[in-house]
Formats: structure tokens, sequence, C-alpha cells
């Protein structure tokens, strides 16, 4: 059989799955719609978590990335995994304790503030709509190449797959439909990681092969071949990289801090029963993330050394089929400067022959590697898996912020469970209308926006939220003036640096980065922002009035587990 | 529970929290990016030490740190009897 049928029978399957599972975890109450009725056992949350979080850009682009960049793709490596030991020990647990069902429901309480829950809101949606235009996009990639689909109709069709889960089953049918997509996702990634590791290493542990010696005779390391060829095509040395090591901090830190202040990731620990629940699932959800998060730099060192053996001073004319099928797509692209009819791949930019987008490596890694046709398309299903997930937890994360944050606790309060949960449900529609709407006509600075939205997250969320847990002195005043100054700031060196706003657009960009503060790029600046949130929290809450007795004895009452909430059963 | 034991049981709990996130920093910051030069004279297997703390070591920590959290938090309610049971 070929690739395209294999595709269609297993992105078919995989869908009927989906599909099975959202009409069994029907949301019969706000409270399932919410939070899953709060009775998700922490293995369960843990892998639900896992493909919330990993999305179409940890699966299908961040191998890629970490490919081209070398050693400095680690700020994505530990900054998407170390946030995690920052939810576990800092926020889970004591949200959890909380026992409401949003951030922005924390936010408004712990500050005894409707315009706090106000900016909280804007802030989520910010953050979230930047993330899941980015996902769809991501769906109608995979359709395009493997199904050979138009790249809209495949956005039209992840768009009705996303919205008959998220909108019949809330965060119940997306917890059970997510476990299941964990479980595809982890297989497509690993299975073809094994086969390439055993062909390169002789290891079948794509880890250890990252670390062993390459089976073509030379006995030599792999990372060291990989330097040695890098070193002979003019590029930088593979494990050392590029950026300025205070970059990497800074970058590496916001990420980590964005992560943990991400709002469709934390409602995710409001899901299970108890307290204790919530800082497992937080283990269990980095132990999902870490298989695939430790075997991506291996896939980048594999094909970086398998494209540079396949293409490098190689005739043109024979390269494989794959080659021209990803020319087509415009992905590859290939300009015979010298007409030597031989491709020249080199760091050096005028002599240089071929481009490569980075987002291939992981969809066509298979295909270098020549394994058989189902692995391929397992690696389709995979991505649509990881692509839609992450999406319907972000359309959750945007439906219930207009039904309940908005709606239920500053337009009607007295509004009817049966609207809430209609309500609920039409935001979650008019969500995925205007995903749908960024997926088909993507602008241009979608993917720049999805990094940022680490930056954002963490200038305006992870402050308040740390402060309004350990510090019981934070009010009102200090939360709010450190959020807004936080993602101002933020907002400002975005604009400044990485679309050139006040200079003259995008083609000043490049020369304003003398200008960067200590160094540092628009996707590290979320570290600074934060800082600044925190400096004036602390300093504003100083001068005012201390929160009152009633918002004091929150505090008191979170910090200890006994007295959650307690569950129901499903 | 009483006002004193709260507050011994939440100095227990950020003394904890103290630990883990130093070496959280240490394995990340410390060994992956400010260290990693020197460490990268030393290899395990076929990689550079500072290089695979980076992309592989920190995270295997990170995951033990959260289940040694875990471990010691089930103990720390259990003593101060503020557990969920």
């Amino acid at each position: 059989m070929d690739v395209q049928t294999w595709t269609l029978i297993i992105v078919g399957l995989t869908f009927a799955l989906y599909i099975g599972i959202a009409i069994w975890a029907r949301a019969g109450s706000t409270k399932e719609f919410y939070v899953a009725g709060g009775g998700v056992h922490p293995v369960a949350n843990g892998m639900a978590t896992a493909a919330d979080w990993m999305s179409a850009a940890s699966f299908i682009s961040m191998a890629g990335l970490i490919s081209f960049m070398g050693y400095d793709g680690a700020v994505y490596l530990l900054g998407w995994t170390g946030g995690y030991v920052l939810l576990a020990l800092l926020l889970a647990p004591y949200l959890r304790k909380f026992g409401k069902f949003t951030v922005p429901d924390f936010i408004g309480d712990r500050y005894y503030s409707n315009t706090a829950r106000t900016v909280a809101v804007v802030c989520a949606l910010i953050v979230s709509f930047t993330y899941v235009a980015g996902q769809m996009r991501g769906v109608g990639v995979v359709f395009s190449r493997f199904l050979e689909v138009d790249i809209n109709n495949g956005v039209f069709i992840g768009m009705a797959i996303v919205f008959f889960y998220a909108v019949l089953g809330g965060m119940k049918g997306i917890t059970y439909t997510q476990v299941a997509q964990y479980c595809v996702l982890i297989f497509a990634y690993m299975v073809p990681a094994i086969f390439i590791s055993l062909a390169m290493t002789g290891n079948a542990i794509p880890q250890l092969g990252l670390i062993g010696d390459v089976t073509d005779g030379t006995g030599m390391a792999l990372l060291d071949k990989l330097d040695v060829l890098h070193q002979e095509l003019g590029f930088a040395e593979y494990t050392s990289g590029t950026k300025s090591m205070t970059d990497v901090f800074a970058i590496t830190f916001a990420l980590m801090v964005g992560t943990a202040g991400l709002p469709h990731v934390i409602v995710r620990f409001f899901t299970v029963p108890r307290v204790k629940d919530a800082r497992s699932s937080a283990g269990y959800a980095l132990l999902f993330i870490a298989i695939l998060y430790t075997t991506a730099p291996a896939i980048a060192a594999f094909a970086r050394v398998n494209l540079i053996n396949t293409v490098s001073n190689k005739e043109y004319a024979e390269m494989p089929e794959w080659f021209s099928k990803w020319e087509q797509t415009g992905l590859i692209k290939f300009d015979d400067k010298n007409a030597d009819g031989r491709i020249q791949y080199l760091a050096a930019a005028d002599a240089n022959e071929l481009t490569i987008d980075r987002d291939i490596m992981v969809l066509a890694n298979p295909e270098i590697a020549n394994l058989p046709a189902w692995v391929i398309a397992l690696v389709a299903a995979g991505g649509l898996a990881a692509a839609l997930s992450t999406a319907a937890g972000l359309l959750l994360v945007i439906s219930t912020s207009i039904s309940r944050d908005l709606i239920k606790m500053q337009i009607k309060p007295d509004i009817s469970e049966k609207w809430e949960l209609r309500w609920a449900r039409i935001g979650a529609f008019v969500a995925v209308l205007i995903a749908g709407y960024f997926g088909i006509n993507p602008p241009g600075f979608v993917a720049a926006v999805v990094a940022l939205a680490f930056g954002l997250a963490a200038a305006s969320f992870f402050p308040a939220i740390i402060l309004g847990i350990f510090d019981k002195r934070m009010n009102m005043q200090g939360a709010i003036s450190g959020m807004i100054v936080g993602i101002t700031i933020m907002l400002w060196y975005m604009l400044k640096f990485k679309f050139g706003i006040f200079d003259g657009g995008k083609e000043a960009v490049a020369g304003l980065k003398d200008g960067w503060w200590f160094g540092i790029s628009p996707e590290g600046f979320g570290t600074i922002a934060m800082v600044f949130n925190l400096v004036v929290s602390l300093v504003v809450s100083r001068m005012t009035p201390p929160p009152p007795e009633n918002v004091q004895q929150i505090v008191e009452d979170i910090r200890v587990p006994r007295g959650a909430g307690a569950a129901h059963d499903h | 529970m009483s006002e004193k034991n709260l507050q011994q049981y939440w100095r227990d709990n950020l003394r904890y929290l103290a630990i883990l996130l130093s070496i959280w920093f240490l394995v990340s910051y410390v060994f992956g990016i400010f260290m990693v030069d020197t460490l990268n004279n030393i290899s395990v297997g076929g990689a550079k030490l500072g290089f695979w703390f980076a992309q592989q070591g920190a995270i295997y920590v990170f995951v033990v740190l959260i289940f040694v959290y875990v471990n010691w938090m089930n103990k720390l309610d259990k003593k101060y009897d503020v557990d969920e049971e």
C-alpha cells in the first residue's frame, strides 16, 4: 500500500476514536464542562496535560529547530520542561486547593477586584488566541502534505473535529480525547526515532543513540561526527551554538516561567480530585513530556547527519523521491548557482544552493531514512493529534473566559446553570471560527507571536499568582499595577524590537539589535518584564493598605491541603 | 490545627522548595548554561557533559525532582495532620 492509503486509514481510525470518546464523555454540567467534574485520575491528567502541552510546534517543529540550532536548541528543551517543576512546586497544589475553575477566578478572588479579573481575562485571551492560530495552521500543513487536500480544506476538517468534541464534551470530553491523543502522538514520535537510532547507531533507545557511536565503520561518536561535518561546511559547531550566554539564559527562563503561567496548562490541575493528585499529576505530565523532549534532540542530531550525508555535494538529478515531493510544497528550494548539477549545502550565503524549511525535518525524517509507508502515515496522525489536542485545550480556556469570567462573574451573575453551559458552548463555537479564520489567513506574525505568548504569560500571570500564594501582604493595588506594567513593557519591547513599529517596520528590526537591553532578544525579554512586574507589585503593595482579613484567610487556607472540595466519580 | 503548627508546616514546605529549586537551578542554568564550556571538557558516552545536561540530563533531573517533592510533601502532610484522608 502507498503512503496515502496508509495515511487515510490511520488518520481515519484515530479520528473515529476521538469522536467515539467525545460522545461517551459528554458534559452535563458546567462543572463537567470547565474542569471535567474534578474527578480525573492523576495519571490520566498527566497524559492529558502532556497532549495539551505538546502542540504542533513541539511535534513537528521542535526537532527541526534543534537540528538547525544545535546547542542553542536547549532553550526550548529546558524552557518547556523546567516550567513544570515550577508548576508542581509553586502553583498546582495551591490552585487546586483554591478550588475554582479558571486563572482569572483566582486572580479576581485573591485580589478582591473585578478589575484584576478583567486584566487576567484579557491576558488569557491574548495568550490563547495567538497560540491557537498556530495550531490550526499545523493541522492544515499536515493535511495538505499527506492527504494532498488543499491546505484550507485541511483547516476546515480540523475545525469540524475540534468543534465536535470541544463543544460537546467540554473539559471532560477533551480530557479523555487528549489521553488517546497522547498515546497516538508519542507512539508516532517514537517509532521512527527508534528505527533511525537503530540504523545510525545500532542502539534502539534514541537517548542512548545520541551519545553513542555511528555505525558507518569510522567508530566516531555521533556528535563528534556532526561537529566535523559542520566544520567542513562552514557551520558553527553543533554542540556549541551561536547565541550569547545572557540571551540563552533569558530565553530559557522566560519560557520556563511562561509555561508555568499558561492558563490552558494551569487549568488542567483543577481537574484532579485532591491536592495530592495535583502534585503527582504534574510529575506524570512532565514524565510523559520528557519522553518526547529527550527524544527530540536525538532526532535532531540524526536528521542533521542524515540530511548532510544525503544532499551535500551530491548530483541533483539523483536525489531521492522525497526531495522533489517537498520541493513541490516549496519547503525545499534548490538553486544551482555554479551550475555544476550538484548540491552545495554550505553556511556561506553566496555559495549555498539549498534552503530547507525547519518544519519539515520531523515530517520528512522517515522518508529521508527510508522507513516503510505505514511509519510515514503514523507521523501524520501524530502531528494531527498534537495539533488538535492543544487547539482543543486552548479553545476551552477561551470559551470558559467568556461564559464564566465575563458573563457569569461580571455581566450577569444570576445566569442559570443551563444558560451558562449554553454560553460556554457558544464561546467555544465562536473561538473555533476565529481560530479557523487565522488558520486559513495566517497573519505573517503568527509564528513570531507564539514564541512571545510565553513572554506575555511570564510578564503578567506568573508573578500575580506566585505572590498571591507566597506573599500574604500582596494586595489588589500591587498585583494590578504589576500585571499592567509587566504586560505593557513586554508588548512595547516586542513591538519595538520584533516588529520595528517605532522605527519604520520589519526591515528595521535587524538594525535595532544593538539596542537590545542587556543583549536580550524579544523572546527572552519576558524574564526582564517579569522582574519589573515583581518589583512594581512589591513596592506598590507596601505603600497601600493590606488586603482585607477574609482574603488573608484565603491565603492561609490554600497553603494547607486538607479540605479540598470533594470530587465526583465518572 | 493550631496557628503555630501551621507556621511550622509552612516553614518546612518552604525549606523543601528551597532545596529542590536550588537543584533545579543548578542542573539547568549552572550546568547547562553558565558552566557549559567547562563541563564540555568532560564527556559522557560520546557527548560533551555540558551539552548533555542542556539537552538531556537536566530534563531527567526535573522529573525526579517533582516525584521527590510529591513524596516529601505527602509525608509532611501526614506529620502535621493536614492530609486529605
